[in-house]
């Protein structure tokens, strides 16, 4: 009697089966529905991979200076011409993208830490510790970014060089708007059978946050950390425009367009090199920010 | 009383504090589980059966709290417990299956680790292959087909009923004495709900273990349950052998519960309901909380609550009218 039925869970069970899509499928889907998102990921891989190279790729010195051929065009000698100090742009460009990702990808990756703590943190417990966070939140929210960090790198910049203060800076600012979303997850989450069952056989309040909750947060925090990647560089290359980021003679694209503004009108790829290449490197990650949220969200999704 | 049961509740408050009043969800509850038999708790959607059970868990959360009353398992008063003696014995010596298998397991952790979890908490660290051998046993038992396979499986890639098999797996991986199961088959179709039912009666009788079931379902009280408690706006309103509940029926609501159900053979136009919805808990009637709806009230049972008699041999009953009931036939 009890064989068939058993019988018959194993076979309806393996028809289940069959509609697992693997995370190798899910890439593959995502360059199907998206190929603009897959051509923003090769992007971001060949500038890091320039990145990590730059000292072996780049045909000059990162300050190495050559004052009889300065403010000169593009030639084959040099790709993107030289500076008024005669320094290879696109040599300055290669070493100028390190700054640019490690800026742009540690910095939010300390903010988003910072944020899934609190936010789990204010969430889960809710009352007066969710309450005393969420309002430093506001605060930090309601602060422009830009402003915050200047403020940050004025005081901290006493004590250390200028890439560790724009580098905690970006840091320390991004983790609200992060915080805000974890805890809104959290809040909905906390309420679901299967954290209730998890409570139910004993674990413990922390593990149920970090095992059954965070990861149910991923999908969204994946999508906000491609987002908040751009926004980093773009503000590295604010502060360094304005004088207060990257100091000379080391290379940053923000810098490097400072620099150049004098000579826009006369030696326009001076600026344009750098400018560009801030710009791909920005827009590549938003599209691949984008093509994630297509991809991971279950609700855009089809079938 | 006595020893012989393995969780006693006495007069059970539980209430919610919620900006627009006083719920009392749980009002003078007194239920009694006995050693290695199957218990029902039966009753309407918010009539406080699963707040009864989360109280046993101490699930009960902010706004909601136990008021007073004792919760004893095996002896233990579990009620004024700290947080973390709570934990310790929630898992290990009583556990609870939940009614939605579709959202009782996390869909992003592999089914086998979230059973293993059990494990973790309460044996400490052992190694991941043990765990993965231990795991695979509770499988076998609990009838999941090729356990080796599902243990690497995600919720989602799995049916209902397996689902909630390894939602019972979970539970009986630490051999609790007390099961407490919440509506464990409402989500499930009928074949597999008489396969859960079946299991969980095995596993109580090789195992020595306790269950409270509890359900809206008076086919599933009829299936296994030695004995059934009813429950109406937060109070036990009848209690007896099941055999006793169904052939001595005492309690209007109780009488209304079992007409209520779709028969083949009846009036195929009408179904019989009890008129009328389950009271607003945050404004108890009067007396008893039944007499807006019951056929046969009268004055005495909107002024009085009525108490617990003894209407048959283990059958007590909270009604005004009781004895003169069974006296009837």
């Amino acid at each position: 009697m009890s064989k068939p039925l058993d019988q018959n869970i194993k076979e309806n069970h393996s028809a289940d089966l069959g509609d697992y899509i693997g995370p190798l499928q899910k890439v593959k889907s995502m360059c199907r529905r998206n190929p603009l998102a897959a051509v923003s990921a090769c992007v971001i891989l060949a500038v890091i991979i320039l990145a990590v190279l730059a000292p072996v790729i780049a045909p000059y010195g990162e300050a190495q200076q050559d004052l009889l051929n300065r403010l000169k065009g593009p030639s084959a000698a040099h790709l993107f011409g030289t500076d008024e100090l005669g320094r290879d742009v696109f040599s300055r460009i290669l070493y100028g993208s390190r700054v640019s990702l490690i800026i742009g990808i540690f910095p939010p990756l300390i903010s988003l830490v910072i944020g899934i703590i609190l936010g789990l943190t204010a969430g889960y417990f809710g009352g007066w510790i969710d309450y005393l966070i969420m309002r430093i939140a506001d605060v930090m929210l309601s602060f422009p970014s830009l402003l915050l960090s200047m403020a940050l790198m004025y005081t901290l910049g006493r004590y250390a060089n200028s890439i560790v203060c724009i580098f905690t800076a970006l840091s320390l600012v991004g983790w609200a708007s992060v915080a805000r979303v974890v805890r809104s997850h959290t809040l909905s989450l906390k309420e679901t059978e299967y954290v209730e069952a998890a409570r139910s056989i004993g674990v413990r309040p922390a593990k149920i946050m970090l095992r059954h909750i965070m990861p149910n947060c991923i999908p969204s925090l994946i999508v906000l950390y491609t987002l908040n990647v751009p926004s980093c560089i773009l503000s590295e290359s604010t502060l360094s425009f304005l004088g207060i980021g990257v100091q000379p003679p080391a290379a940053s694209w923000g810098l490097m367009v400072n620099q150049a503004k004098q000579f826009l009108f006369t030696m326009p790829w001076l600026a344009l090199a750098p400018s560009l290449t801030i710009m791909i490197i920005v827009l590549a990650f938003n599209f691949l920010g984008d093509g994630l949220r297509d991809t991971l969200d279950p609700y855009l999704q089809k079938g | 009383m006595g020893s012989g049961n393995i969780l006693e509740i006495r007069d059970l408050h539980t209430s919610f504090f919620t900006d627009s009043g006083v719920v009392h969800a749980v009002n003078g509850v007194d239920l009694d589980v006995p050693k290695g038999k199957i218990t029902g708790l039966v009753g309407e959607s918010g009539c406080g059966k699963s707040i009864t059970a989360k109280s046993v868990m101490g699930l009960v959360r902010y706004p909601g709290r136990i008021e007073s009353g004792s919760i004893r398992l095996d002896g233990q008063e579990l009620t004024g417990l700290k947080e973390k003696e709570l934990r310790k014995l929630c898992g290990q010596e009583v556990s609870m299956i939940f009614q939605e298998p579709m959202t009782s397991l996390n869909p992003v952790l592999k089914v086998g680790r979230q059973v293993a979890e059990a494990l973790r908490v309460h044996r400490g660290a052992t190694s991941k292959a043990e765990e993965k051998q231990e795991v695979i046993r509770i499988f076998e038992k609990v009838g999941i087909p090729e356990p080796e396979q599902r243990f690497t499986a995600y919720p989602h890639e799995l049916s209902g009923g397996l689902r909630q098999r390894v939602m019972i797996a979970m539970a009986m991986i630490m051999n609790p004495k007390l099961l407490i199961a919440d509506e464990p088959t409402t989500a499930l179709d009928v074949t597999v709900e008489a396969q859960i039912l079946r299991l969980m009666k095995n596993l109580c009788g090789e195992n020595g273990m306790s269950v409270l079931i509890i359900t809206h379902n008076m086919g599933v009280v009829a299936e296994i349950c030695d004995e059934v408690y009813v429950m109406y706006a937060g109070r036990i309103v009848e209690k007896a052998p099941v055999f006793s509940l169904f052939d001595e029926t005492a309690h209007p609501y109780t009488k209304g519960l079992l007409a209520s159900i779709p028969r083949i053979s009846g009036n195929p136009e009408y179904l019989s309901t009890i008129p009328g919805v389950v009271p607003n808990m945050k404004y108890l009637p009067t007396g008893c909380a039944f007499h807006n709806r019951c056929p046969l009230a009268s004055e005495k049972c909107v002024r009085e609550v009525p108490e617990m008699v003894e209407t048959g041999e283990g059958h007590f009953c909270r009604c005004h009218l009781a004895k003169a009931q069974t006296a009837r036939g």
